[in-house]
């Protein structure tokens, strides 16, 4: 009798086993099919950039290149050498540091400080004041380019870097406040008291006590504002042009100015070195950010 | 001199009345416990003595001086946090000493004190650590630390043993009282666990809705209870309230409850004013332990009632016994064998008795 029921449960397991393995090669069959779906555009890119234009004639999209000819790139970054109507990235390049590196500053260290404010030092009103910077997360970009052009106008800053540093550090403002309240809501007020009976002050608590403490929620904003900031179009070319205009909006124009033959080549190397810093700031702050997370000594 | 004293003190937020006209006044080192319900002001009361928290009327004194609008660093107080509200990002070194260095104390004090203090906490090993490498039982040492440090004039203690489970917290509760007997510094402490409150405080202040409800020695709240509140709140299980009326004949006085004939004498009872007392309705309080299930006084008042439950922990029992519909709980040594469904006779100590009036549920 026992040693039917357990040769019956010998069968079960075997075919388990066996469905768990269908599954499990199922599943990696699916992700291959995504992952190459998803690497396909910038093979494609990466392969193009290295091409010859005679290459790119001849070939097809998926054609590996003769060898590795970087031509196209250096084109890219650095022009041709002549004058007149030769647009290349690397002037932009410098615009868009100057720009992303401040704003990104400031944005992040005014929504850390208002975010500070809003849970620690609650005062009457702060949740209407709150509830007006969320409505900044919604208003779309187009509805602001009027008002904003004028302001910057006034201010004397339109068409530079600086006024763009501004319009990107106000648009952010919302953002990096919502994730800087919804981080610091989670710390106890405990922590403020504590310190306030310590005899610390208004600035002394934040840079001492709940700074520190930020790292995971300051690498988050920083990805977020730099991506947004980086890869904005809008402001950038509504609020610039010429000399002044960041990457995004230099690319637009090399790729759509070009008045003899479409060259793809340095078109798809731009295009990759546009998209390079933000790369770099997710492989570099995504690893900050996960130890960021871990590390969580906030509550204990 | 009172170290502390508090005046007519009331305290809301928006419309809500979170404290009302609270009067305190502590000796030096005294132990007051503030004790009530969550939401009953208690730790409203405590972050206005910290001045954490502002205050609408009324007045806060510490040593004659007042305090209302001092800022809490200057008030000479320290505090420990339920939370522990260690700075997480400092070792317990720097967490113990952030305080006096905010107040510019000498390089020499500070290490001084901080020898002195880390050596009595026992936590001289952990200097180095930061909070969350330390278990629960050392935060709340450096937590204590960190206060002690400062040589405060009161420590306030804001529920600091609710974390910790229920091994440790009889441990730091010892500790704690240690600590006082040692140092005899002025304390006052909330929380809401009445263990705590009774073996800690010189003086307990029951709280509920923002007024103190009794401010009293802990053998008084617990022998006469100045109304129901505090009669049901005090005690584990909490006191019989048995409702009925008095009956007073020939200067002798007893108490009946509804649709019952047994008359129970009260004798030799404390009454406040002894006036009107005939027919007067009332609640009669007696403590589940001042209920036997053998004579143990001549004086005792046998009464034969029935018994519906029965509930085990240990070393006790407690039983559930029905007078004329009303629950009456009492608390045997778990040795005792009482039938359920079966009328047992009982004794009820008459000398521990207590009387409230049924509208006021003031003690008379």
């Amino acid at each position: 009798m026992q040693d039917k029921i357990h040769s019956s449960y010998k069968q079960l397991e075997q075919k388990s086993k066996y469905t768990n393995m269908f599954l499990r090669w199922f599943l990696y069959f699916v992700l291959v099919i995504f992952a190459l779906y998803f690497i396909f555009p910038l093979y494609v890119m990466v392969v193009t950039s290295l091409k010859t234009m005679e290459e790119i004639r001849q070939g097809t999209l998926l054609t590996w290149p003769s060898g590795l000819n970087f031509d196209s790139w250096l084109v890219a970054w650095g022009g041709r050498g002549y004058g007149a109507g030769d647009t290349f990235l690397k002037p932009y390049f410098w615009n868009s540091i100057k720009m992303v590196v401040p704003a990104v500053f400031f944005s992040t260290f005014i929504g850390a400080m208002a975010g500070y404010v809003l849970t620690k030092w609650r005062f009457k009103g702060d949740k209407w004041v709150f509830l007006f910077l969320l409505f900044g997360c919604f208003i779309p970009y187009q509805a602001i380019l009027l008002p904003m052009a004028r302001t910057l106008g006034v201010l004397g800053i339109s068409n530079s870097v600086i006024g763009l540093v501004l319009v990107h550090t106000v648009y952010g403002i919302p953002f990096t406040t919502l994730f800087f309240r919804n981080f610091y809501v989670s710390i106890p007020s405990e922590l403020v008291k504590a310190a306030r009976i310590d005899g610390a002050g208004f600035f002394k608590i934040f840079f001492k006590i709940l700074l520190p403490v930020s790292t995971p929620i300051i690498v988050v904003t920083i990805i977020w504002q730099f991506t947004q900031i980086w890869n904005d179009f809008l402001f950038g070319s509504t609020f610039s042009f010429g000399e002044a205009a960041p990457i995004q909006v230099a690319l637009n124009n090399m790729v759509l100015s070009s008045t003899s033959v479409k060259e793809y080549n340095v078109d798809m190397a731009s295009a990759i070195i546009a998209g390079i810093p933000t790369l770099i700031v997710y492989v570099l702050a995504g690893k900050y950010f996960i130890r960021g997370l871990t590390s969580g000594a906030v509550k204990g | 001199m009172k170290t502390l004293k508090i005046e007519e003190l009331s305290k809301n937020f928006g419309s809500t009345e979170v404290l009302r006209k609270i009067n305190l006044e502590i000796d030096e080192g005294n132990f007051l416990v503030l004790l009530g319900p969550s939401g009953c002001g208690k730790s409203t009361l405590l972050n206005i003595i910290a001045g954490l928290e502002t205050i609408n009327e009324g007045n806060v004194h510490i040593d004659d001086y007042n305090v209302s609008k001092v800022e809490p660093k200057d008030r000479n107080i320290a505090m420990v946090f339920q939370s522990y509200a260690l700075y997480p990002s400092m070792n317990v070194r720097e967490n113990m000493i952030f305080g006096l260095k905010q107040a510019k104390v000498s390089k020499e004090k500070i290490e001084e004190q901080l020898e002195k203090v880390s050596k009595f906490l026992q936590v001289d090993a952990l200097l180095e650590r930061k909070p969350s490498q330390l278990s629960g039982g050392q935060r709340q040492r450096v937590a204590i630390g960190r206060a002690l440090v400062r040589e405060p004039r009161i420590f306030l203690f804001d529920e600091p043993l609710s974390n910790l489970d229920a091994k440790l917290r009889v441990e730091m509760r010892r500790e704690i009282k240690k600590l006082h007997q040692q140092l005899k510094t002025t304390v006052v402490y909330v929380t809401h666990d009445q263990t705590e409150a009774m073996s800690l405080g010189t003086n307990i202040a029951i709280m509920n809705h923002g007024v103190i409800q009794q401010n009293d020695t802990p053998e008084n709240i617990y022998n006469k209870p100045s109304n129901t509140f505090v009669a049901d709140f005090i005690g584990s299980p909490s006191m019989n309230l048995i409702k009925g009326n008095l009956k007073e004949s020939s200067n002798k006085v007893s108490f009946i409850t509804h649709g019952s004939n047994i008359e129970i004498p009260i004798n030799g009872y404390d009454f406040k004013e002894k006036s009107n007392l005939d027919n007067k309705e009332v609640f009669y309080g007696i403590r589940p332990e001042h209920i036997f299930s053998k004579k143990s006084n001549e004086e005792d008042f046998e009464i034969n009632l029935r018994a519906d439950l029965s509930e085990y922990i240990g070393h006790e029992q407690i039983m559930t016994f029905n007078f004329e519909n009303q629950e009456v709980l009492a608390k045997f040594p778990s040795t005792v064998k009482i039938d359920l469904s079966k009328n047992t006779n009982l004794f009820f100590d008459l000398t521990q008795i207590s009387l409230f009036d049924a509208k006021t549920e003031e003690r008379i």
